[in-house]
């Protein structure tokens, strides 16, 4: 079960697309998973022979769970018609005991899209007879240090949360956090009675640990939305102390030099001035680094590519944020594409898992809804939210002249823990100098 | 293209952008962004469909004569043979 967002612990598998003897290759979609936001389309990250599907339609399971398994050396990789060949070592693959070698766990994702996957690097002899003491699965564990090698001290520290609180999930702590709900009450339904998210809106709800899973209506969906947004963003709200800088941007030259270009393409091909405001915030995110990441314990750890966060504000209530990976390496009409893309599957409940991966920085453009300026709420772990209101005409000194010029508010929301104020205003500036030359997008 | 033809068209359009959408308490003058709350997007959407269904290009700058259903329906009668050319 990959991770499909910061927030999400489980899911419900909903759908095989794909079924065991069947012939698969990396980003085939071959399940549909619910979430509390959305049903979702998951791709597989390897190619190979499906095995066996392991978890049931309807079933609840974890993040992390293992969903199929895989026979990798069965098929050979696309385009490479039927020789035989080795099969390729799978990368940013966690060290794994030598067990059924060929066997590959059908999906990798870590379960915190923001952390590093696990390096290769193994303990040394003494964490490992300590972690047999402590009767610890040393491959389940993430080291702290550099390079992700488990030490000494993780293990004490894990050992010493085992035995003075019960486990809980992440998003099931905030919830809980949230609700005012005392952890020690709540009876856990998951493996080993760890204390799941559900469990908490059980208890705060008022109501009693319930067995089975049904299916997850319209009104239940809404429901699960808002509390997952308000989980996201109290969390937001309480760890992240905000700073906001605001700035006029001229779109004079971006305007009609989209005016120009839209009279030779294809209608439905025409480009939209929030094409070049996301393209323009992506390029500017790259040429600031210090924006362009997330906050984790303690410290930012920048991203290497610029995964822009899209908000869209869905027609029956809420939020989902799919990503434009490596978005600064896009052209114009390549955004386009991509915006109206996923725009329209958002809406329609049919995105895919590697979509809703974690953005680097997330833009929030509130133009067709007419508001002036975005002061956004930061997306943890995140430390920036740009923030784009209506383009309009209005007022505007040129030359020494008063003009008449389409205007937009560009904003910026961003973590004080990670950057201060000049570094923010580095990107609006930058924004601004973009957008300047839309020829160049 | 007759208004009727013109009328119907438009709703069909609209429908597939918007599918639960009332078209039948819509005023005639009322301003379709705001009241179906299209975004930029869905208006590229509802232009492109148009042009397709229609059988001519809409220009960019002729967009904002879809602004209502009295407006669009006046527009692609003017645009077509019904328009009396």
């Amino acid at each position: 079960m990959p991770s499909l967002g910061a927030d999400m612990d489980e899911g419900t598998l909903l759908e095989w697309l794909v079924k065991p003897g069947d012939t698969i290759h990396r980003g085939d979609i071959v399940a549909v998973v619910d979430t509390a936001k959305s049903a979702v389309e998951v791709e597989c990250f390897a190619d190979g022979i499906v095995e066996a599907l392991v978890v049931d339609p309807g079933q609840v399971v974890p993040v992390g769970a293992v969903l199929a398994r895989l026979d990798e050396n069965g098929a050979p990789p696309e385009g490479s018609g039927a020789e035989p060949v080795k099969a390729a070592p799978a990368p940013e693959k966690a060290p794994e005991p030598p067990r059924e070698p060929p066997r590959e766990r059908l999906h990798e994702q870590p379960h915190e899209p923001a952390l590093p996957a696990m390096a290769a690097a193994a303990p040394s002899p003494l964490v490992r007879h300590r972690a047999h003491e402590l009767g610890i699965d040393l491959a389940t564990l993430q080291g702290s240090r550099a390079g992700g090698v488990v030490h000494r001290q993780d293990l004490e520290a894990l050992a010493h949360r085992a035995v003075s609180r019960p486990r809980v999930s992440p998003l099931a702590r905030r919830l809980a956090e949230t609700a005012g709900v005392d952890l020690s009450t709540v009876p856990g339904t998951g493996a080993d009675g760890a204390i799941r998210a559900d469990d908490i809106r059980r208890v705060a709800a008022g109501g009693a640990p319930a067995g089975e899973t049904e299916h997850r209506a319209d009104g239940q969906r809404a429901t699960d939305m808002r509390r997952s947004i308000a989980a996201l963003m109290s969390r937001s709200k309480r760890e992240i102390p905000h700073y906001y800088l605001s700035t006029t941007v001229d779109l004079h030259r971006t305007v009609e030099w989209m005016r120009e270009r839209n009279r030779e393409l294809p209608v439905g091909e025409r480009l939209v001035p929030s094409a070049a405001l996301l393209s323009a915030a992506a390029r500017a995110a790259r040429e600031v680094p210090e924006l362009n990441g997330h906050w984790v314990d303690g410290e930012f750890r920048p991203a290497p590519d610029v995964d822009l966060g899209l908000i869209l504000s869905l027609r029956s209530g809420g939020l989902l944020a799919p990503v434009l990976k490596a978005a600064d390496t896009l052209d114009l009409s390549q955004v386009m594409a991509l915006m109206r893309d996923l725009t329209r599957r958002a809406r329609a409940g049919r995105l895919r898992g590697s979509e809703l991966s974690q953005p680097s920085i997330s833009v929030s453009n509130l133009g067709d809804q007419g508001v002036e300026s975005v002061l956004g709420v930061i997306y943890p772990p995140q430390v920036a939210l740009v923030g784009f209101g209506a383009v309009a005409p209005r007022p505007w000194a040129v030359d020494g002249l008063l003009g008449i010029r389409p205007l937009v508010t560009v904003t910026l929301a961003a973590d004080h823990r990670a950057t201060d104020a000049a570094i923010g205003a580095r990107l609006l500036k930058a924004i601004g100098r973009i957008l300047a030359t839309p020829e160049e997008l | 293209m007759t208004p009727d033809q013109a009328r119907t068209m438009l709703e069909a359009t609209l429908r597939e952008i918007v599918p639960d959408a009332d078209l039948s308490t819509l005023a005639p003058g009322a301003d379709l962004r705001d009241t179906f709350e299209l975004d930029s997007l869905d208006f590229v959407e509802l232009v492109d469909r148009l042009s397709t269904r229609a059988g001519f290009r809409i220009e960019e700058d002729d967009a904002d004569g879809l602004r209502s259903v009295e407006a669009a329906t006046r527009f692609l009668v003017a645009h077509t043979d019904g328009g009396g050319r």
